[in-house]
Parts: structure tokens; C-alpha cells; sequence
């Protein structure tokens, strides 16, 4: 068969298409000129603004914590869930992971509405408390499904010959069962952090009127109008981004 | 790791088994408290999925109270007042935006997915870094690079001015065509890696094979090829449709306020309507969608599991 360059050329094409509003991004945080549209030449002004922006540092600041407290709870629930309902065979297992998954499956809107109504009523302070459990509710079913998936691929006798030869449940949990689901466990806190980081829809709702994330600090900014300054903010965020990725690839590399 | 890696193999390299039919019975008594694990999981999920969804439900039945919150009385009038033509048509909207995205989204992203799974390894790596970049950059981030190209006077028009194709801005943001083309790209990830995964997995020698029988380019692709990766095309439609009904932000921000979708009116019934049990009815309906979707996804992809998901 004769190889059509097609293939490569489509691709080519539609992943410089999607990288457009990025580079776009990037070169115009370093646009001297106020009005976005106009090229005034080369300029660091944005992010020596955005350095002296005390509130978006606050917002940031809020971001990594929610995100990380976020990732740390659901990491162990989800975790831990995994392994019970793989060694479990209770019928119930299905539902409760089917309903356990459905935060990620309906619109983000209605996680957002069913939160704001449910913790008026469960009488909770609108803040970082309600953001934490919201975004764990996300971030759950990410991790929960990873480790599931790399528990069916897992051979279970070798736990049983851990176990056969005395090692306790604690011991064969912590040599065997976690260093094997370690990968999937970091790839689920991953994308979940990534998803926490990035969630306008649902925090809107949950967040009292005195804690802001980042997502919701630039969502408000922009609907008053494209800053200049949020192009800076959005240069270092996908620096950061890239990072992450990259160190990501390079560590699956090393254990894969 | 070094260590936990050696016991691993040191285990698993035992001359295991020696006493057959001792094992099974030993394990059931020591798996006995291993429920306990997912404890936290289930008390969880019921607090906090399964009880909010049942008092969504709950809320779209009683009435509005004066400022905020509900009064506790039963009413079917949330779920009549969708019925008015005003909301009923935000239905059809939403459902007609997302219905154009995500045809759009299949055949562009379904080729893209495809390609990718047939690059060779080193190539597959750098494009799924590649996909991954703008998937996991803030999604409002991507829109504001859009806004600064399709603005009036944005790049695309200095662009079009400079080369003489047009000589007046195009004014095409806040318009239809902006917040479906915002919807595309904001979602088109998703359908890139559901298809990609189960092209990837696809017997590629069955192909092949059907092309050494003298079956036509087009013939192998609709009868060995579209068949094997229907369930990840399946996934990838789910995965777009579904949540392009409720990007509430899409709409505000490439539309400005013409484009109104279901997620955009259950925001302002919270905010500016503080009319919660109507916000309820609205979920419920969008819920109802999603679930019968879902539904529909289980019963032809034979599968649970989304593919391209995680």
C-alpha cells in the first residue's frame, strides 16, 4: 500500500489550529500597548503588574490549596475504594461506584446548583469548606476509575503468596498492593488536580463572597473585558502547565 | 521503589499454589474486614452525590419563597412553567448547539484520533503531548486567545485587512457561529482521545486483511474499521454532547448576552432570579437528558466504561 501524506498533513494542520489562542496568548501578554488590539511594541509592564496584583496572588494561593487539599482527600478515598470494591463482591458495589463516577458524567452545572442548594441546607459556611468538598466530588471518580483499572490488570497471587508467607495485610498493603498502583494513583492525582484547577462552573456556586479561586478571579476580570494583564497571568499558568506535563512524561518513562 | 520492586518479584517468583483448594477458603477468611476500605467511598458518595441529587429532586417540587431558598409546598408548576416557550426553546437550542458541535467534533476530531493511533510510538508520544497542552491549559484562558483574534479590529481582521481580502471587521465574536465554533474547540479533546484509545487497541491486521481480499479503501473503512472504533466514537460523542450543554461561560463569553443555553438560564435563576426550585426543575430535565444519553451509550457500546476518559 502507498502511503498517503495526507495523515500527517491534516494533523499538521489542526494541532497548529488549536495552539493559535495559545501563542496569541503568549505573545501578547509581552503587547506594551493597553488596547489588545494594537501592536505597541515589546514590553514586561504586564507582569510587573501582575506581580504587584496582591488579589490574584490571593486567588492563586487559593487555587493551590483548594487543588491540593482537594486531590489529597480524593486521593485517598478513591484509592481505598478501589481496592475494597475489587475484593468485595457486595451487589451494591456497582451502583455506589456508578453513582460515585456520575460527577464527572453530568453537566458541571448541576453539580453547581445541587451544592449551592444542598449546603444552605446543610447550614455550612460558603467558602474554602464547600469548595474542597465540591471539587473532591470531581475528583474522585479520576482516580477511583485509574487505580480500579490498574487493579484489574494486577495478578492477585502474589498478595496471596505475600500473605501465604506470614506478611501481614498492612505489610502486603504497603510492599505490594500501593507500589504497584503508585502510577496510577499519581496520574489520577494529576489529572484531578489539573481539573480542580481549572473549574469555573461548579466554584462559582459553592465559594462564599470572601474567597476567590483563580478561574473565578479571571472569569470575572474578562467579562468586564480582555486586561492585558490576564495574558501574562495566562503565560505563566500554561508555563506551568507545560512543566507539569513534561515532568509527567519523563517520570512515566523512567517506571514504565 | 528499588526495594518494594525486588519483593514484588521475589514474591511472585514462589513456587506457589502447592496446596490447592486451601487457599480459596484461607482468603475468604482474611478478606473478611477488607470492606472497611471503602467505607469512606460509600459514606462519601451517599452524603455527598446521592443525597444532593434526591433533594435536587425534592427542591424542583416545592414553590419559590419571597427573597431566597423555598417554602415547603408541593407544586408541579416549576416543571409547567419549562414547558413556556421561552424555556421550551432554550431547550431546543441548547440541544440544537450541541447537536451541531458535536457533528462537527466527529468529523474532525474522529480523523485526527484515527491518524494519531497509526503514527509510530515515537510520534504517537509527541502528539499526545501535543493534544494534552491545550487540554489542560484553563479552558477561559483558550477562550481569551480566542476573543483576542476574532475581536473587531483583533488579529484575524488585521489579518484580513493587511491582505486586502476584506476591508471592514468581520464583528464575529458574540455571534451563533462564535460560541458554536467555542464549543468545538473547547471540547474536541475529548472526541481526539476516545477515539484515539480505541483505535489504538484495533487489530490493525484485519484491515489489512480486508484490503488483501480486494475490498475497496472505502468498504474496509465502513466495514472493519468504523465498526472497531464505534465504541470510542460512541464515548467521544457522550463526552462532547453531554457537558456542551451546560458550558454556561462559552455562551457568556463568545456570545455576550444573545446566545442563552439551558446552562446560562440555571445560572441566572440562581443569581439574578434567585428562584431556586425552578433551577431544580431545569436540572432535573437536564439530568433526565444526560442519564437517558448515558443510557443509550451503555445499551450499543456493550460497555460501562468510557473510553478516552481517563
Amino acid at each position: 500500500m502507498k502511503k498517503s501524506k495526507f495523515p500527517a498533513i491534516y494533523l499538521t494542520i489542526m494541532t497548529i489550529l488549536t495552539f493559535v489562542p495559545i501563542v496569541v496568548t503568549i505573545v501578547y501578554s509581552f503587547n506594551a500597548s493597553k488596547i489588545t488590539s494594537v501592536w505597541g511594541g515589546f514590553s514586561l509592564s504586564w507582569y510587573e503588574e501582575l506581580f504587584h496584583d496582591r488579589d490574584l496572588f490571593r486567588a492563586l494561593r487559593n487555587s493551590l490549596i483548594l487543588g491540593f487539599a482537594a486531590c489529597m482527600i480524593s486521593a485517598v478515598i478513591g484509592t481505598l475504594g478501589a481496592i475494597g470494591v475489587k475484593r468485595t463482591n457486595w451487589k451494591i458495589n456497582d451502583v455506589i461506584s456508578y453513582i460515585s463516577t456520575l460527577p464527572i458524567m453530568i453537566p458541571e452545572i448541576i453539580l453547581g446548583m445541587v451544592y449551592l442548594a444542598v449546603f444552605s441546607f446543610m447550614g455550612f459556611k460558603f467558602g474554602m469548606l464547600t469548595l474542597i468538598i465540591a471539587h473532591t466530588s470531581f475528583c474522585i471518580p479520576y482516580i477511583f476509575m485509574m487505580v480500579s483499572d490498574r487493579l484489574i490488570g494486577m495478578d492477585p497471587q502474589i498478595e496471596e503468596a505475600a500473605r501465604d508467607l506470614g506478611a501481614s495485610p498492612v505489610q502486603v498493603f504497603f510492599d505490594i498492593t500501593l507500589p504497584s498502583i503508585v502510577p496510577a494513583i499519581l496520574s489520577g492525582l494529576l489529572l484531578s488536580f489539573a481539573m480542580s484547577f481549572d473549574d469555573v462552573v461548579i466554584s462559582v456556586f459553592v465559594t462564599g463572597s470572601s474567597v476567590n479561586t483563580l478561574p473565578i478571579k479571571i472569569y470575572t476580570r474578562m467579562k468586564t473585558g480582555v486586561t492585558p494583564e490576564i495574558n501574562a497571568l495566562a503565560t505563566v499558568m500554561i508555563l506551568v502547565t507545560m512543566t507539569i506535563l513534561v515532568l509527567n512524561r519523563v517520570y512515566m518513562r523512567k517506571h514504565s | 521503589m528499588g526495594s518494594e520492586g525486588n519483593t514484588v518479584s521475589s514474591a511472585g517468583n514462589l513456587p506457589g499454589g502447592s496446596v490447592p483448594g486451601a487457599a480459596p477458603k484461607k482468603n475468604k477468611k482474611r478478606r473478611s474486614s477488607v470492606w472497611i476500605l471503602m467505607m469512606p467511598l460509600y459514606a462519601f458518595t451517599l452524603v455527598f452525590v446521592f443525597f444532593p441529587l434526591i433533594y435536587m429532586v425534592y427542591l424542583s417540587f416545592m414553590s419559590r419563597a419571597e427573597v431566597w431558598g423555598f417554602v415547603n409546598e408541593f407544586t408541579i408548576g416549576n416543571y409547567k412553567r419549562i414547558l413556556e416557550p421561552l424555556y421550551l426553546g432554550t431547550f431546543k437550542d441548547s440541544l440544537k448547539l450541541a447537536f451541531i458541535s458535536t457533528i462537527v467534533n466527529i468529523f474532525i476530531g474522529y480523523p485526527y484520533g484515527y491518524f494519531m493511533a497509526r503514527l509510530n510510538d515515537k510520534w504517537k508520544k509527541i502528539m499526545m503531548l501535543l493534544v494534552m497542552i491545550p487540554f489542560w491549559t484553563s479552558g477561559l484562558i483558550r477562550l481569551n486567545g480566542w476573543i483576542i483574534v476574532f475581536r473587531s479590529n483583533g488579529v484575524l481582521d488585521k489579518l484580513l485587512m493587511g491582505l486586502h481580502i476584506t476591508d471592514a471587521p468581520l464583528k464575529m465574536l458574540y455571534t451563533y457561529p462564535m460560541v458554536v465554533f467555542g464549543m468545538i474547540y473547547a471540547l474536541m479533546p475529548f472526541m481526539i482521545l476516545a477515539v484515539y484509545s480505541s483505535a489504538e487497541k484495533m487489530d490493525w491486521t484485519l484491515v489489512e486483511a480486508s484490503r488483501d481480499l480486494g475490498a475497496s479503501a472505502a468498504k474496509t473503512f465502513f466495514h472493519v474499521t468504523l465498526p472497531l472504533t464505534m465504541p470510542g466514537l460512541l464515548s467521544g460523542v457522550i463526552l462532547t454532547f453531554i457537558p456542551s450543554m451546560g458550558l454556561f461561560f462559552v455562551a457568556d463569553l463568545l456570545g455576550g448576552n444573545k446566545i442563552v443555553l439551558i446552562g446560562n438560564i440555571i445560572q441566572q435563576q440562581l443569581t439574578k432570579g434567585r428562584n431556586l426550585p425552578f433551577a431544580a426543575a431545569l436540572s432535573v430535565v437536564l439530568m433526565v437528558l444526560t442519564s437517558l444519553l448515558i443510557a443509550l451509550y451503555r445499551r450499543i457500546a456493550g460497555t460501562r466504561q468510557l473510553e478516552g476518559l481517563i
